[in-house]
């Protein structure tokens, strides 16, 4: 990680990013056979062309910034937790389970605890990736990835099991939760306002123990340097397993939102990508919190506009992981170039 | 009618070892191609996609020239393109090979979906099996070994071909230097970048073809989902499971496969449990693999194992390091 380059320049690349990422995607809609300018007309209009567009984004939004601002933790310390994804459907599977169990109970109780038991959740998860990581010299890559199918086919089973809809199991998941068990929305909104601010507020506090608590200073000493952290005193398995576990509980936080407050039920598809989505997320504001918040709508915006896509130009909606890869890897080239030129010099 | 029903109950073996070495055959293309790399110090993350893409491409382009070698063509041409990108960002541009790799699994991903689209659930062409004259009419032997596509054939020879290029021929003991220390190898003469770029380059010819082998033999056509998504993680999987050595990644392989018809036949002892459930079994067997790898390297277990010469035969057997300058591309300016 280099320091933040001069505004001029940062410019510059944000510039050139923009241009290779452009030429890039539309490379491939002209490949498909289409015009990419009627594809981009559609992306905008289908994700902030009305009101109710707007919200639906902003649904997107929240468990897309959760994940990402764990991985800031990860990040800083110099792990890859791409067991993310798993840890959001481990989130969403503690949902769940306090929801069915406290049936019955007033709801004011219940859906704190169901909240709590996500973040218990995702965060032992991820706490077992780091155990795999710092104990048995397991690559967190591949324990986190091992975890993710794991967690998918608990998933499953629960969902074709134990959780089957009475008569039926199919994959169009639990049975639907009681409304009054639903995480609190205001004014018909696609998304909860409440958990539209939570998001803010834990974007201000990550950001705070990341610049100016101990917390944020030990992780940043271990990922620059572990060796050097260690011979100061501190214990980088210790810190490892305390970034996982952070990491862990807020994308468990971002399952339970996907329970709670989109699908009121456990479908199989609960996490939609997003723990990997985050990833890219992160890496495209460079490790630092300033983006995310942005870079998280935007990518939140290209999800909701490629809904209308098949129905509208007969093209697949993946067109929106398309143009956030091409993102993503046009930034990485960027950042190259400057760093040839940083070497060359 | 009486004969060919003989021939299935007589030998379920048989059929099954024929199935095993059919439907692994991509999985060792892969493993092996992402062996080779490795063995070159350089990883390439991008297989789960890649493989996808050029399934895709494969497919497609078969359909469109009506020509399998065309098909095979354009998917190792795929492959080659993914990792060329990785090699050239992480070897010239000082790009995390990691961060390139996983962002190219994604988009590759999508890029297959997005451009197969008009592909999707369409006939197309499909290998043939060449059964081997003379050998084909062997009771049990023939039909396991000897009815294949040449994709399938191709596979098994490739673990030999690997085996013997990696550990009995000059060039492959330029790759292992390389990837052991691409600093010693540059101070006796080889272009070390340019070792790494061609094996990675080699690698993602091998794993383009597993992918063509998926969409046009093991699992013919195109759809979303293909069938063969998870398939590149598993690979990743396999060449750490195999310590890096081609013999053990491809029995990796084959076991993978073993497990995989297993799971079939539990789902019909169990129909209550989806089949994504069994097909997540190997994902902890890895795990436990790579604990138990990293417990034999402790000084107590091999203080232990010393005079267990039984427990000390399969310490050895599992012990496998990765190659020492994986992952740390050689400096710039060296």
């Amino acid at each position: 990680m280099t320091p933040p380059p001069s505004l001029a320049h940062a410019a510059q690349r944000f510039l050139w990013t923009i241009l290779l990422a452009l030429g890039l995607s539309s490379a491939v809609v002209a490949l498909g056979g289409a015009s990419p300018l009627e594809a981009y007309r559609h992306l905008i209009v289908g994700s902030l062309g009305s009101w109710a567009k707007l919200t639906q984004v902003l649904r997107v939004w929240v468990p897309l910034t959760l994940c990402a601002l764990g991985l800031l933790y990860t990040f800083q310390i110099g792990l890859w937790n791409i067991g993310v994804e798993g840890q959001v459907v481990l989130g969403a599977l503690g949902a769940t389970a306090l929801i069915r169990w406290g049936l019955g109970a007033p709801p004011q109780w219940v859906v704190p605890a169901a909240l709590a038991g996500a973040v218990l959740c995702g965060g032992l998860w991820a706490l077992a990736a780091g155990i795999l990581k710092t104990r048995a010299g397991v690559n967190e890559i591949f324990a986190g990835l091992g975890l993710n199918f794991v967690a998918t086919g608990l998933q499953l089973w629960l969902i074709f099991g134990p959780w089957k809809q009475p008569g039926i199991a199919s994959m169009s998941g639990t049975e639907t939760f009681p409304e009054n068990y639903w995480f609190p929305t205001a004014g018909g909104w696609a998304v909860s306002p409440y958990a539209a601010a939570a998001a803010v507020v834990l974007l201000g506090a990550v950001a705070w123990t990341l610049r100016a608590t101990r917390l944020g200073l030990a992780l940043k000493a271990i990922g620059r340097n572990e060796q050097a952290a260690y011979l100061l005193g501190l214990s980088p398995r210790r810190w490892m397993l305390l970034a996982m576990m952070l990491a862990g509980g807020l994308a468990g936080l971002a399952g339970a939102y996907q329970v709670l407050a989109v699908y009121h039920r456990l479908i199989p598809n609960i996490s939609s990508q997003y723990g990997y989505l985050a990833l890219l997320v992160v890496m495209l504001a460079g490790y630092r919190w300033q983006g995310i918040p942005f870079i998280a709508f935007f990518f939140a915006a290209l999800n909701v506009g490629s809904i209308q896509l098949p129905m509208m130009l007969r093209m697949d909606s993946s067109l929106a992981g398309v143009i956030q890869g091409s993102l993503v890897l046009a930034a990485l080239a960027v950042q190259g170039a400057a760093w040839r030129r940083r070497t060359a010099s | 009618m009486a004969a060919e029903d003989g021939v299935m109950s007589e030998w379920p073996l048989s059929l099954f070892a024929a199935s095993l070495l059919a439907g692994a055959a991509p999985l060792v293309l892969a493993s092996l191609g992402e062996t080779l790399t490795e063995k070159a110090g350089l990883i390439n993350l991008s297989l789960d996609g890649t493989i996808l893409l050029s399934a895709m491409a494969g497919f497609a382009a078969a359909v469109e020239t009506g020509s399998l070698l065309a098909g095979f063509a354009a998917g190792a041409a795929v492959g080659a393109a993914t990792a060329a990108v990785v090699a050239l960002m992480s070897l010239y541009l000082g790009q995390s090979q990691v961060a390139v790799g996983f962002v190219l699994t994604l988009m590759t991903k999508d890029l297959a979906y997005f451009l197969g689209n008009s592909y999707a659930r369409i006939p197309g062409p499909q290998a043939p099996v060449f059964p081997v004259p003379g050998l084909d009419v062997l009771p049990w032997v023939g039909p396991a070994l000897f009815r294949h596509t040449l994709i399938t054939y191709g596979a098994v020879a490739a673990v030999a071909v690997t085996w013997f290029f990696l550990y009995r021929t000059r060039a492959g003991l330029v790759l292992r230097a390389v990837g052991e220390n691409p600093q010693a190898a540059f101070a006796r003469g080889i272009n070390a970048r340019h070792v790494q770029v061609f094996y990675a380059l080699v690698g993602g010819v091998l794993v383009g073809l597993a992918g063509a082998a998926f969409s046009l033999s093991v699992k013919p056509g195109w759809g979303q989902p293909q069938g063969a998504e998870g398939m590149g993680w598993i690979a990743l999987a396999l060449v750490i499971f195999g310590g890096w050595h081609p013999l053990k990644v491809a029995a990796g392989a084959y076991l993978f496969a073993v497990l995989q018809m297993l799971g079939i036949t539990f789902q019909g002892i169990w129909p209550s449990v989806p089949s994504q459930v069994f097909q997540t079994a190997p994902f902890p067997l890895m795990i436990f693999t790579l604990v138990f790898m990293h417990l034999g390297q402790r000084p107590e277990v091999e203080r232990w194992a010393a005079a267990r010469p039984w427990a000390d035969r399969l310490l050895r057997f599992v012990r496998a390091r990765a190659p020492r300058a994986l992952g740390r591309p050689f400096p710039d300016r060296g």
